[in-house]
């Protein structure tokens, strides 16, 4: 029986789109950790959470961005088990595009 | 039921289960010594995960930390759970793909390198030794606060417990207590908090009650907790609660050090290896992170509360009118009062310390004469008293501690904060034995040394250097060398400016060599090392913000050391020749599920 693989077309796409959600969810991961809870807590201290009695700054820095780094894992998880998902459904036998394979790998390696 | 009763019933039990736990889950094979076999759920190795990585000083110092430290306290809420993310995505499923068995493993791997293993493992151990011998420490300190032991005899009992269940069960047996310590742990942390939350602000959510309307004597006061709280700090000369102290410059870099130092700690890495394939090892990081949050968002919490509660009762107050828990931990030396003024009052503000340092000692504790009593009836002090106004000493451990006693609950409360704290401490202790173990039987002696070693030889090797480690970690958590509370938040700094890059890099490019990765984690290392010692152990008198590098403290210096990694590494890389092919296609096999090769999910890669 011949092995069943996945195109090099998408297993680039599967790695493009892989650090495309990565590099848009650190970017948030970033932004309310350092960002909102780090730089501009002062500036955000001046409004409160709504319904309730905590300084919005306060609230990033000492409980929001835990909450916000929950849901981040919770996307990318999601994410990812779909783009899983999308490669695996479509595998074939390597015959199919051994040609594109090889020249893949030679343009790799030089 | 006196309290005594309840602290051996409890601990007892949770004890027993621990071990039973061990003999029914005994390792067979150097799989699962070092790695469960590679199946455990995605749901229990997240509980694991969490009980692996919430220490004694999580479960009891941390909320205490942060009731001295105010918004500053951020640090640790955000630096150590942020690092999941990055775990998450860039670390975990892309090295549990890998397979194999440690990190030194990957980086020798990716890396074509023996040199480069060494190194990784010369990290691995280290950071592992400063961190155990605190942990260690922490069980002693937990036997002798609650069951009046000696600590010494603590350590004894604690080192017999971790030996049983990580010796015999190796990383399997460790996994499954793991999972029982977890809901030990939270379940003692929650409850006091859960009824503090509604003595204060009437609601049960302690997370909710951090942002609710202060209650007093049951009554609605119209004004919010942290508002009162503010208030209280600022009335007696301290700093706003809600405000910042720390530079902003100096906060930013300790929480990245924290969080890409969680990132890199070996025993948190290893725990991803023992899932069934990437996905698992994702949505582990979910549980883990979710689990760790539930304490970690009710810490400020109890910060807060315990805060309030202690500037409302306290200042002001006579001695002999104290509340009872007040005495009681003055008697346990975690509470000292010097009467100044002699008013017989306590006065509590924000003038500065009560009192010096003894001499030669290392830190502000408080030392007391053994049968000496004040005119009120206090323990008197061998520390001299300052200037200042205040007389007041608390150990910040207070706040978590003494919490179900301010709250008047019920004496099992006080055994189960008890068991909480034991569980804290013994399971961080067991999963950073293992990491040595593994690392000296599976890295140093089967790896580099002798390569034809079998199978059961590795294995009794393994047993070996856990019993080792457990003996040199008792040794250390009976003698503490003064530096381990110093050293232990550094072993941070050097995961960040080590690993961290190194196993980044080794995914996220191809290009990446073995010259490059080595300079960098020897330069990252050697900085962030030498300025903690600098300004530690060399001239710890020079450690001010005006003479740290761009006011960034040794605590958060990882941050620099990680960068200063990254640059190393990305120069030496760009002068020196691209890595063998074969690299180019293990890091394709890492980054992309093994079905899209058409291989078995679960298998190493052999090349």
């Amino acid at each position: 029986m011949s092995k069943k693989t996945a195109s090099p077309e998408a297993r680039s796409r599967y790695w493009k789109l892989n650090l495309c959600w990565l590099i848009g969810l650190s970017m948030i991961w970033f932004l309310v950790s350092f960002g909102c809870g780090i730089l501009w807590v002062d500036e955000l201290d001046q409004y409160t959470l709504p319904g309730s009695g905590i300084k919005l700054g306060f609230w990033f820095a000492q409980q929001g961005s835990i909450y916000v780094f929950v849901t981040l894992i919770a996307i990318y998880m999601i994410v990812m088990n779909q783009l899983d998902k999308q490669l695996l459904s479509d595998l074939r036998a390597p015959e199919d595009f051994e040609k594109l394979d090889s020249t893949e790998q030679k343009g790799d390696r030089k | 039921m006196s309290v005594d009763f309840w602290t051996y019933l409890i601990v007892g039990l949770s004890f027993s289960l621990y071990i039973g736990i061990a003999i029914w889950s005994r390792a067979g094979s150097t799989k699962e010594f070092y790695i469960a076999g590679g199946g455990v759920p995605s749901v229990a190795n997240g509980m694991a995960t969490a009980a692996d990585w919430m220490s004694a000083a999580s479960f009891i110092s941390m909320a205490g930390l942060i009731s001295f430290m105010g918004r500053d306290g951020a640090v640790y809420l955000m630096g150590w759970t942020g690092g999941y993310v990055l775990l998450a995505m860039m670390l975990a499923p892309y090295l549990r793909r890998f397979g194999k068995f440690t990190v030194p493993d990957f980086i020798g791997d990716r890396y074509y390198s023996k040199i480069a293993r060494v190194v990784a493992v010369v990290c691995a151990i280290f950071i592992s030794f400063t961190y155990v011998a605190g942990q260690m420490r922490g069980v002693g300190v937990v036997f002798s606060r609650f069951l009046g032991l000696e600590v010494e005899l603590g350590v004894i009992v604690g080192m017999v417990i971790v030996f049983f269940y990580a010796v015999l069960g190796g990383m399997k047996g460790i996994t499954y207590t793991q999972v029982a310590q977890y809901c030990v742990l939270i379940f003692a942390f929650m409850v006091p908090a859960i009824f503090i939350s509604i003595m204060l602000t009437g609601n049960p959510i302690p997370q909710l009650g951090l942002g609710g309307e202060y209650v007093e004597n049951g009554v609605k006061t119209g004004v919010s907790l942290l508002d009162k709280l503010d208030g209280l700090n600022q009335e007696l000369g301290f700093k706003q609660y809600t405000s910042g102290q720390k530079s902003t410059i100096d906060v930013f870099f300790i929480t990245l050090a924290l969080m890409v130092g969680t990132a890199g700690l070996p025993h948190v890495i290893v725990r991803f290896y023992t899932v069934k394939r990437a996905s698992a090892a994702r949505s582990s990081a979910l549980w883990a992170l979710l689990f760790i949050a539930i304490l970690y968002t009710t810490a400020p919490a109890v910060a807060v509360f315990a805060r309030t509660n202690l500037l409302r009762t306290i200042p002001g107050t006579a001695y002999q009118a104290s509340p009872e828990w007040f005495q009681n931990w003055e008697k346990a030396g975690l509470i000292a009062w010097v009467d100044k003024n002699k008013d017989g009052a306590i006065q509590y503000n924000g003038s500065g310390p009560a009192f010096h340092k003894v001499e030669g000692a290392s830190n502000m504790t408080p030392q007391f004469f053994s049968e000496k009593k004040g005119e009120s009836g206090e323990r008197i002090l061998k520390n001299a008293p300052t200037d200042s106004t205040n007389e007041l000493y608390i150990d910040r451990d207070i706040m978590v501690l003494a919490n179900p006693e301010i709250a008047n609950l019920p004496n099992w409360v006080i055994g189960l904060i008890a068991a909480g704290g034991l569980a804290a401490a013994l399971s961080t202790a067991a999963g950073l034995l293992l990491v040595i173990s593994t690392s000296v039987a599976h890295d140093l002696v089967k790896k580099t040394f002798r390569p034809d070693i079998s199978e059961k030889a590795e294995l009794r090797t393994a047993r070996l250097a856990a019993m080792g480690a457990v003996v040199i970690a008792g040794y250390f958590g009976i003698n503490p060398p003064g530096f381990v509370a110093e050293v232990v938040a550094f072993a941070f700094g050097l995961a960040a400016s080590t690993f961290f890059p190194a196993i980044l890099l080794g995914i996220f490019s191809k290009r990446v060599n073995r010259e490059g990765a080595v300079t960098g984690m020897i330069v990252g290392l050697l900085f962030t090392l030498g300025y903690i010692i600098y300004f530690k152990f060399i001239s710890p008198d020079l450690n001010h913000a005006k003479n740290w590098f761009f006011g960034i403290s040794p605590e958060g210096i990882g941050g620099i050391g990680m960068i200063l990694n990254f640059i190393v590494t990305i120069l030496v890389t760009a002068v020196t020749p691209r890595p063998p092919a074969e690299i180019a296609h293990l890091v394709d096999r890492v980054r992309l599920p093994r079905a899209a090769y058409g291989e078995e999910n679960t298998a190493p890669i052999d090349h």
